[in-house]
């Protein structure tokens, strides 16, 4: 069994008031390491054995229409051992 | 004239839309999403909620129910579509619309009165209103910001496609005030304030939501 893992991201130009709240709350517990975070999707789909060209092509046409909205969104998706 | 309101699983507002459109003079047809069936109707509104309980983001699964792709079909031959709230994010996940609603900028769920201006009273919703006009009624989203590249945005204010503008301060991070668009055509009309909310004073803030409404019987009896 094989693991497709799709991440998906706000595009960097979209703001994100999610990624800024969670940058804004570590100081307030003492986490100081932050310049700044994003937050984003992850979508991890079992399949079984290998994962083909075929089925991956699939994935990501799946990962165009209906995992990432294209207009707000970039996607990226790879196979997880 | 009749005018379907659609129904999705965790919309709210379909009931507020099918009394506003008698309110206005035409006759309510509920259509369902798991029906691939517009019931003859002139026109359409999505009424706003949480369709799908807004999974996966606002309005995406929606977009690929049943009735939708009948309601593509038919704004792309011309017919009036109005998304008010979830149903202007369903509209824009279904590419009738351009841009995308994003999370408030200040994360918290809106739920108050909100003054807008009509600026663009041309379009078969918006035809009952003055150019300029501003009205009072209640704005209640979490993710009512409107978002679109820039190109996109120097088209919809080039050719006039801004419908309405929140007056005064940004309550969610709109690109431009943007509070409601319309498509090239000028048929589909999203909105995310909601004027259905709005067609009696008991009620809510003031009366004048309803002029969406007779609005579209009037486009139709044209």
């Amino acid at each position: 069994m094989a693991k497709i893992v799709v991440d998906v991201m706000l595009k960097p130009e979209i703001l994100d008031p999610q990624g800024n709240a969670v940058a804004s709350a570590l100081p307030r517990l003492g986490f100081s390491f932050a310049k700044s975070v994003r937050q984003g999707k992850r979508f991890e789909i079992e399949v079984e054995g290998e994962p083909s060209a075929a089925q991956l092509a699939e994935v990501e046409k799946a990962a165009e229409v209906l995992l990432s909205n294209p207009i707000i969104e970039n996607y990226v998706v790879r196979v997880e051992k | 004239m009749r005018v379907g309101v659609i129904t999705f699983p965790g919309t709210l507002d379909d009931r507020d839309a099918a009394r506003a459109v008698v309110a206005g003079g035409c006759e309510a047809v509920s259509l369902w999403h798991a029906d691939a069936d517009l019931k003859n109707v002139d026109a359409v509104i999505l009424p706003g909620g949480f369709s799908y309980g807004d999974y996966l983001r606002c309005g995406a699964i929606s977009r690929f129910a049943p009735v939708m792709q009948l309601v593509i079909e038919a704004a792309g031959k011309g017919m009036p579509v109005l998304g008010i709230c979830n149903g202007f994010q369903v509209l824009c996940e279904s590419h009738l619309l351009p841009g995308a609603l994003t999370r408030n900028s200040d994360l918290h769920f809106l739920c108050r009165d909100q003054e807008i201006e009509i600026t663009n009273n041309s379009t078969p919703w918006t035809s009952s209103y003055k150019a300029g006009e501003k009205i009072v009624i209640p704005l209640k989203n979490g993710e009512g910001s409107f978002q679109c590249d820039d190109k996109t945005l120097a088209e919809l204010e080039g050719e006039g496609r801004v419908i309405a503008r929140y007056v005064g301060q940004n309550p969610n991070g709109s690109r431009n005030l943007i509070a409601g668009i319309t498509n090239a055509r000028g048929n589909v009309v999203g909105l995310m304030p909601h004027p259905e909310h709005a067609i009696d004073e008991l009620t809510g803030p003031s009366a004048a939501g309803l002029g969406f409404f007779t609005s579209i019987l009037n486009a139709m009896v044209k």
